[in-house]
């Protein structure tokens, strides 16, 4: 017996079904019963019940890409704010290798960075990394805060939403899997973006968002509407994603890292396609992100 | 003897009027305002956050710190500000009536801070705040098994009567109020003042839990409300 049906709003302590049903993530079992722990979206598998959270805090998971500022300089490495319950540390060696340098000439308290975390210790510390595209401080430019579980939405299918915005602010965007986006651009296209992350963080479950975001960001740029008809190639592209789904997207994302962490739980029977695996894994990743269009195969084969 | 009218009017089953609104302040992780007859009460929760304080940090669990606050202009007399006997008191009970709902197993060596702060009290503040902070909790998305309610009993001209004024606690006879987590209607903090005899303790603890499921209702509204719309 279930008692809700698939995206509907549940709170904490409401029971979602009786036993034929299995618990997921964001929720518990209890006395034959599936309850919800979180407040959130139903998202209905099978016969596995999970809870999507509305709200929540980042917690690190390796292979993640996130925003960093740093808290302090120490001998050997830096302490590093990722947003989350969980401090962050960059080692010294993941900088310089064996070379022996002034820690606070390279970064120093205060400098916003963009990372990778690398392990993710027993105490849930995250050890972070640069390897990879784009990873560096940042210089300029403003930071906005979102929800981590909103991110999926910011960057939409593919990218759409986030390369959108891009085009049409001719800012620079880079997005972080903790919650923290770095916008640099015109000052006023800056406070302009800022301002549309934040309309689609409030408005992330509602479906046909990119277009409404289209329109709002036309309409405040060129001061009229985008055009109803798209002759041209490139408008076309940014018309595609018209009936996306924030949730869909979600579960997509969930489902992912869950196999994810199913192949790694899993001896590996063939390295071989273990690493055409984790090839695939890493493309597909790289695509939904789109952040710089990092090819980090590599840096993950070595790390495998 | 049911029908016996209240000071205020009410019946001796009766709540006093109640409004909750969850996620009210921006800078905090979560929030909720709740106004009971004359309470009006502001919850503030940060967190999970990174503990700052080592010796608090639990090594395969979460800890919450709870502060119950007083305005100065709360009541009619001003009331000296800071912490005091009563505060500290309300503050421990309040943290331990929430604890056993909360599952801070999945934040270990964090912590959770929840600011209580009373604008105005008209009786029942200690009920009141347990019942918004948790709403707050809910609204800061810590996972929790449910979500937990606070309500008082009590005897008032040899009456059990539910949700006391200021004026029934201070001249009534005694005061029991409870908190709960209305699913499986665990009980998590039961404190009484006053005299009562067996049957009345039985009467006022089975009154107060009926009334925490009223209110339990009215935080799960605000939550739905506050959620739906955005």
């Amino acid at each position: 017996m279930i008692y809700v049906e698939n995206k509907d709003l549940v709170i904490p302590g409401q029971i979602l079904s009786d036993d034929e049903y299995y618990s997921g993530r964001g929720t518990f079992k209890e006395n034959g019963k599936v309850c919800s722990s979180l407040i959130g979206l139903v998202s209905l598998r099978n016969k596995k019940i999970r809870v999507i959270p509305l709200k929540s805090k980042y917690v690190p998971k390796k292979g993640d890409v996130v925003i960093g500022k740093i808290n302090d300089v120490r001998f050997s490495m830096w302490d590093v704010d990722i947003n989350s319950p969980y401090s962050g540390i960059l080692p010294a060696f993941e900088v310089f290798g064996r070379e022996k340098k002034e820690l606070n000439k390279v970064y120093d308290v205060g400098d916003v960075l963009f990372l990778r975390v690398v392990d993710v210790d027993e105490i849930k510390k995250a050890k972070l990394g640069l390897k990879g595209r784009g990873m560096g401080k940042f210089k300029g430019g403003i930071i906005v805060d979102i929800a981590p579980t909103k991110v999926p939405r910011l960057i939409g299918k593919k990218g759409s939403m986030i390369n959108m915005i891009k085009d049409k602010t001719n800012c620079k965007i880079v997005v972080g899997q903790n919650g923290l986006v770095w916008v640099k651009g015109d000052e006023d296209m800056e406070q302009l973006t800022k301002n549309i992350i934040h309309l689609i963080e409030a408005e992330a479950h509602t479906s046909g968002l990119t277009n409404k975001i289209k329109n709002k960001l036309y309409l405040a740029i060129d001061g009229e509407l985008p055009p109803e008809e798209t002759p041209k190639e490139e408008e076309f592209v940014l018309e595609k994603p018209k009936l996306q789904n924030f949730k869909e997207e979600l579960e997509q994302e969930e489902r992912e890292a869950e196999e994810k962490e199913e192949k790694e739980k899993e001896d590996k029977p063939n390295i071989a396609e273990v690493i055409e695996e984790l090839r695939k894994k890493t493309k597909n990743k790289d695509n939904s992100l789109s952040l710089g269009g990092n090819s980090n195969n590599s840096f993950i084969l070595n790390n495998k | 003897m049911s029908e016996m009218i209240r000071e205020d009017g009410r019946k001796f089953n009766e709540l006093r009027p109640i409004k909750i609104e969850a996620g009210v302040l921006e800078r905090a992780d979560g929030s909720a305002y709740l106004e009971v007859g004359g309470n009006k009460i502001l919850v503030a929760v940060y967190g999970p956050r990174e503990s700052y304080i080592r010796r608090l940090l639990e090594p395969n669990s979460g800890v919450i710190r709870c502060r119950y606050n007083m305005a100065p202009f709360s009541v009619d007399d001003r009331k000296r500000p800071g912490p005091d006997r009563r505060s500290s008191e309300i503050s421990k009970i309040t943290a331990d009536a929430l604890r056993p709902a909360l599952m801070l197993e999945n934040y270990p060596r964090s912590m959770i801070d929840i600011y209580i702060e009373v604008i105005e009290a008209e009786g029942g503040t200690r009920c009141a705040g347990i019942t918004a902070a948790a709403v707050a909790l809910v609204d800061a998305g810590v996972p929790m098994k449910d979500i937990v309610v606070g309500c008082a009993a009590g005897k008032v001209n040899d009456e059990i009567v539910l949700d006391l004024s200021e004026v029934e606690d201070k001249e009534g006879q005694a005061d029991v109020p409870i908190a709960m987590m209305p699913r499986t209607g665990e009980i998590t903090l039961l404190q009484s003042d006053g005299d009562l005899t067996e049957e009345e303790f039985a009467k006022a603890i089975d009154l107060a839990m009926e009334g925490c499921r009223q209110v339990s209702e009215l935080q799960k509204e605000a939550l739905m409300k506050k959620y739906s719309t955005e």
